[in-house]
Order: structure tokens, then sequence, then C-alpha cells
């Protein structure tokens, strides 16, 4: 960067040398993919030359180098960090914790108040609320919750970088449906299977992989979720390959079941009036059930000595083993619990689906569930919560942008632009809170709890 | 008879680690007595770490036996034991020389981490502690009191709940004592303890291992560089160069020893009389 005393004839000189490099090497990129298009003509393919759209793409380059070089880079004013950026969690202060409590516990009574207040508001006020819709994305938000939980245990506090994670996901979502439909088993008797089959994979992954650390595990619990998905996808006499499985059955009510089949159905034994909308709500309060039970059992596990150990792990394995802790049998149970959330997950999603197909096992489900958890902070329960609400609720909503359309035109279709417009939204918020939206830790005891956490800060000073 | 060959904490018998072609550790033998402060000296790459390795089992001894005997005569080879048993079972515990805490973790937490094995089995496994069965409650009570008692003699007791990486240097140090001392151990391992503390720092880690050594009435074993430290404190020295033992003895007998002052001095045997009366010894 040139000092600021420098003349300006003389800094223009050095960024129109710059703008211009960078300008040739935009025609070389672009000449090809922009500067010529196949067209499909009766003589077969041809070549149809584009020059301006070339010249307006070097153009940009040119032009736009030449503004970074003259006004940006050397500016002597700073981006403003805007206030939501700024709230409680930078720090090490316990601010951070009443907020984080209190934040989750009116977080849960929201979700579990929802249904019930958009249904009244809709009978009372007959809005014409698209109540399935959001009730349907409510429950993929809730599924992302526990999915991302459970992930919190091997990413946020064990320290263990999984990009397998949709493996557990996966083998939850086959046990049950094969249990399903092979043996007529139920939702609930099979969900502690899902759970179990998940872990037992859990510790086949974990056993082999317990010696790599870092980027190297990443890497091998990423192609053993390769393996499950395209074993799934192979292994036809068993899981039926690409076709799927389906005709999987609705989680009942203690043997009540909601659609209008069989004898005894919710709205039959209740004697009210039937309505799909039943059977959502339903499932909305499995999952919040589930959700819940995986955020509160992480919580107390993390009070745990196991819990304990599995963050001392990843701050130092070497110091844990000094001090007698089995650092295998603690990455397995790490690992293990983890993929056992995930298995419930599994078999939610399948019961919800009702069809299953290893499509729905691919690796960017792994890096959705990753994303949800760096985006709310490693190993912040509540931040995990929030991230899932603001990636896949965002994410969905995005869809809905219809305010874009008065800037772009009336053509403007946001749905073909929310991958772009989220990662913008994913860049923006790791430039300004890199390390997650809560990124304070609780500590997990205190030795004198009515004076909290002592601030680091004060200390160094 | 040396005293510390009468009841042996520790034993170690041809010691010999080899790295590829390059023997770190040269058929080492020593004992550490069960009430001793032991130091392990010798200049710059002499294997004292790879000593503390081997026994601590974070290397695998090439050759020899390391045995720790307990007060009621049990007996454990570690270098047969895996290193986080050594600890658990054995009962050695040890401290880095470059520290290694659990920097993002409170203070009391780095302590709780070292009581792990009572307060895992105390929850059940974890299993019975998340149910609310058992005693795990009070497991947990007894463990915090033990750390309270641990945290005043260090005199962190006011630092509990800050991040242990806010630390200075030499709390950082106590407070890895502190740590090694939570798991109840029969031999601590010391390296280096007082590398890098200014003189009041030190002089707090000293009234440490006073105090260790009055209370607790456990073994020491103790690198360090600091040759004021080491004559002050220590019962036996033991000191090493190139990988092989050149002295063994008490303070006195060590700190004029013709061999160990030439490895401390860099000057051949031969040489060590012109040389001793040059700096006056």
């Amino acid at each position: 960067m040139l000092p600021p005393a420098q003349s300006f004839s003389h800094r223009l000189k050095s960024a129109l040398f710059n703008a211009t490099v960078s300008a040739l090497v935009a025609f070389l990129l672009f000449c090809l993919i922009l500067g010529l298009r196949t067209v499909d003509t009766v003589y077969g393919l041809t070549l149809r030359p584009r020059p301006l759209l070339l010249a307006v793409a070097v153009g940009i380059v040119f032009v736009g180098r030449l503004a970074l070089e003259l006004f940006w880079w050397n500016r002597s004013w700073s981006v403003p960090t805007p206030a939501w950026a700024k709230w409680p969690g930078e720090g090490l202060k316990g601010l951070g914790d009443a907020t984080a409590q209190y934040g989750g516990i009116a977080l849960i009574v929201a979700a579990a108040l929802f249904p019930i207040v958009a249904l009244a508001i809709e009978k009372s006020l007959h809005l014409g609320l698209p109540l399935r819709y959001l009730f349907d994305l409510s429950i993929v938000v809730l599924t992302y919750v526990m999915l991302a939980s459970g992930l919190n245990i091997v990413v946020g506090l064990a320290g263990l970088l999984d990009l397998g994670y949709v493996a557990f996901y996966a083998v939850g979502a086959y046990s049950f449906a094969l249990l399903a439909t092979n043996f007529g088993w139920g939702f609930w008797m099979c969900l502690p299977f899902a759970g179990l089959f998940a872990a037992l994979w859990g510790c086949t992954v974990g056993l082999p992989v317990l010696r790599l650390r870092g980027d190297y595990l990443a890497i091998v619990t990423l192609a053993f979720a390769e393996i499950v998905r395209i074993v799934l996808l192979n292994w036809t006499e068993v899981t039926n390959g690409p076709n799927g499985i389906s005709g999987i059955p609705d989680p009942t009510l203690f043997g009540i079941a909601f659609a209008p089949r069989g004898d005894v159905t919710f709205s039959s034994f209740f004697g009210i009036r039937y309505e799909p909308l039943q059977g959502i709500v339903f499932l909305y309060y499995v999952i919040l059930a589930l959700a819940v039970l995986t955020v509160l059992v992480t919580l107390r596990l993390r009070r745990l000595p196991i819990g304990r150990a599995w963050e001392a792990m990843r701050e130092d394995e070497i110091a844990c083993r000094s001090l007698g802790i089995n650092t295998t049998v603690t990455k397995l149970s790490a690992f293990s619990i983890g993929a056992m959330f995930g298995g419930f997950a599994g078999a939610f999603f399948a019961t919800r689906q009702g069809f299953i197909s290893p499509e729905s096992f691919t690796f960017i489900e792994s890096a959705t569930i990753l994303a949800i958890v760096v985006l709310g902070g490693l190993g912040s329960q509540l931040g995990v919560a929030l991230a899932s609400i603001a990636l896949i609720g965002g994410f969905e909503a995005l869809r809905h942008t219809q305010g874009l359309a008065i800037i772009f035109g009336p053509n403007f279709d946001p749905a073909l632009y929310r991958m772009l417009l989220f990662g913008l939204a994913m860049v923006i918020i790791m430039l300004w809170r890199p390390r997650g939206i809560v990124s304070s830790r609780t500590p997990s005891l205190l030795l004198e709890p009515q004076r909290g956490v002592m601030p680091a800060k004060e200390l160094r000073a | 008879m040396s005293g510390w060959q009468k009841d042996p904490v520790l034993s170690v018998e041809h010691l010999t680690m080899r790295f590829g072609g390059l023997t770190a550790v040269d058929d080492v033998s020593f004992e550490a007595g069960r009430h001793d402060i032991t130091a392990l000296i010798g200049p710059n790459g002499a294997g004292k770490t790879t000593v503390f390795n081997c026994i601590t089992g974070f290397y695998k001894p090439t050759e020899g036996m390391i045995t720790l005997t307990h007060p009621n005569g049990s007996s454990f080879y570690l270098e047969r034991l895996d290193d986080h048993d050594i600890n658990a079972r054995a009962r050695v515990a040890r401290t880095f020389q470059n520290i290694r805490l659990f920097k993002g973790m409170t203070v009391l937490e780095n302590l709780m981490v070292a009581q792990h094995e009572t307060l895992n089995r105390a929850s059940g496994l974890t299993v019975g502690a998340l149910l609310g069965l058992g005693g795990y409650r009070a497991a947990e009570r007894k463990a915090i009191e033990f750390a309270r008692e641990w945290l005043r003699r260090a005199g962190l007791i006011s630092r509990a709940d800050t991040v242990a990486g806010a630390l200075s240097y030499g709390d950082q140090r106590r407070l890895e004592i502190a740590r090694a001392m939570c798991t109840r151990p029969l031999l601590l391992c010391l390296d280096e303890p007082a590398a890098g503390l200014n003189a009041r720092e030190s002089e707090g880690l000293n009234e440490l291992l006073y105090s260790i050594r009055k209370q607790d009435d456990i073994a020491i074993l103790l690198i360090e560089h600091d040759m004021s430290v080491v004559m002050r404190i220590s019962d036996h020295v033991v000191v090493l160069d190139y990988g092989k033992k050149i002295a063994d003895g008490t303070a006195d007998a060590v700190r004029n020893d013709p061999r160990v002052i030439a490895a401390y001095l860099g000057v051949p045997e031969k040489e060590l009389a012109k040389v001793g009366r040059e700096v006056g010894l």
C-alpha cells in the first residue's frame, strides 16, 4: 500500500498500470469463456463471437481495479461495524451466560407455543396464512437444530472435525425404514434402534480414525459418509438402491394414527373433525421434543466429567493423556453420542418424508449442518439454534424476497439468486463475527457462581 | 547403599531410547526415593526430557525397564502401560516444559479435568449422572473442595473462575503443578518448572514444591537448568550427558564430580584440573 503522502499523479500512474494488467488477465480468462458462444444452427454447432460482452467484462475489471486502487485500498476511513455484530458474547465476559440461558428458554417456549398461536390466529382472523408451509418449514428447521446439536458434540465440544455427519443421519433413517417396512415396527419402537445403529456406526468410524486429527480426520469422515451413501445406492437387494424405500409409517400418538385410515384415528378418538394439519402439528411437537431433548442432554453432558474431558481434549490432547484420561474412549464416546442424535434425527426424517433415498444424504447435507455449527459458534447450543433458524429459515425466506424485484425489474426471480445471497450473507456474518453468533464459552462450573466469570481483559491490564 | 536405594518409588533400569540412528538415551539406570526430590540435570540435548517421556509413557523405550512401586508393594512396569494408565493406575503425574494447560477453560475446570477418573466413576460412566442417579453430586462437591484446597496452596484461589490462558506465566506454571497434584500422584515429574520465571515467581514455585514435599510426602522428579534451585531443593541428583548417566549422588557429591563439571563447562577430562583452577574450584 502506498503512503498517503505520495502525489496523486504517481498513484494514478501505478493504478493505471495495475488496472491494465488486471484487464489483460481478465481478457485472457474471458476471451474463450464469454467471448465465444456455441450456437446450434442447421449446419451444426458453430461459434458466435461476442466482442461486446467481452469488452464490457474486461472494462468492468479495469474500472473496478482502478477504483479500488485509487479510492478503496488507500482510504483513511474504516468500515463501521454494525451494532448487531457487537452484541455480547464477543469476549470471555460472563455477560453472555444469563442472556444465553434466558434466550434459550424463551426460544423453547416460543417454539412450543408457535403452532397453537398460529392456529388460533388463523381460526379467528382467517388471514389465509400458509400454515402447512409454515409448519413444514419449522419441522425442517427443528430437524437441523437437532442434527447440529448432535454434530456440536463432535465438532464443538470434542474438537473432532467431522465432515461426514450425514452418514449417521442416513444410518438412522435407513435403520428405521428397513425395520418398519420389513418387520412392521412402529416409529417409537424403531427410534431407539435407529439411535443405537447410528451410534454403532459412529464407533465403527471412530475406531480406525482415532489416530488422525484435524484435516486428516475430516477427509476420512468425508470418505466414510460417501461409503455409506454409495453402499445405500448399490446394495439394491436391501436398500432398493436409487429407488429408495417408500411406505414408511407415520408416528402414532400411543398407537393412534393421524391419517384417516384404519379404525381408530386421532380425529375419531377425540371426536373432532379430521384436518390434515393435525398430523403435521403432531410431527412438529415430536421433533420439538426430540430437539429439546438433544439440547438438554448436550447441556447436561457438558457439566459432567465426560463433557469436560471432551472440551479438555479439544484444548490439549497430550495434557489429557498425562492426566489419566483415556482419549480413545473419550473420542469414541463423543463420536457415538453425536452419531446417536444424528440417528434419531434420521429416523424422524424418514417418518416425516415417508420415503427416503440415498439422494437425501449427500455431502451438501453434512456441509449445511457443519455450517450451522460454525455459524452458531462452536460449542454453543443457543448459537446452533439461532443459526439453524437463520440458515434454513433464511434460505427459505430468500424465495419470497419480492422486494428485490423493485430493484431488478419485474422478471427478477429471487429463487434463482438465493444461493448467491446466501453466500454473501455467510461471508458478511463471518467477517463481523468470525467465531460465530454466540462465541463466548460458558464455564461448566464456577467456584463462586454469584460472582460470575472473571473478565480476562482486566486481569491482563 | 544410598537413601534412595532403600525404598525406591521409581527404578529405571538400562533405559535406552533410539530414534532411528540417534540414541537419545543410552543405558541409563537410576532410582528415585519415595520421599525425595530427585533432580535430573544435564546440558541441553542430554536426553532428560526423553527419559521423562519414557517414564510417563509418551515414548515407548527401545530397551529397559521402568518400575514404579506403590507403598503397598504392588509394582507397575511403566514401559508396558498406556500413557493414560501411567497416570490413572500407576499414579505418576507430570508437567510439561512448554506449559500445557486447557487454556480456554477456567482454572477450576482445569483442576476438575484432572480428577476425571474419580468423577467419571462416580457419575456411573455418565449414564447414572445423566439420569440423576447415584452420588455424583456428592463426588463433585468433594472434587471441588479438593480443587479449592489446591487452588489455595498454589495461591490461585482468587483466580479460580478465570480462563487459564489469561493467567500470568508464573501462575500458569503453578496451576499446571496443582493440576498434576489433583490426580493424587505418588510420583510427580516436573519438566523444567522454573523455566522462564522471574525471581519472585521462582520463589513462589519453590514454596509450592516445598509444601508438596512437606505435606504430601510424595516423590518429585524434576528436570531443571537453574543450578541454584537444583542444589537447594534436591536430595538426589542424576546427571546425564549425551544420553549417558555420568553422575548420580547427593547434590554436594555431584557438584564436585569432575565429569559433571566437564560436561557443563564443555572441556575434556584431562584439561579439567587446569580449567578448575582457573574458575576457582
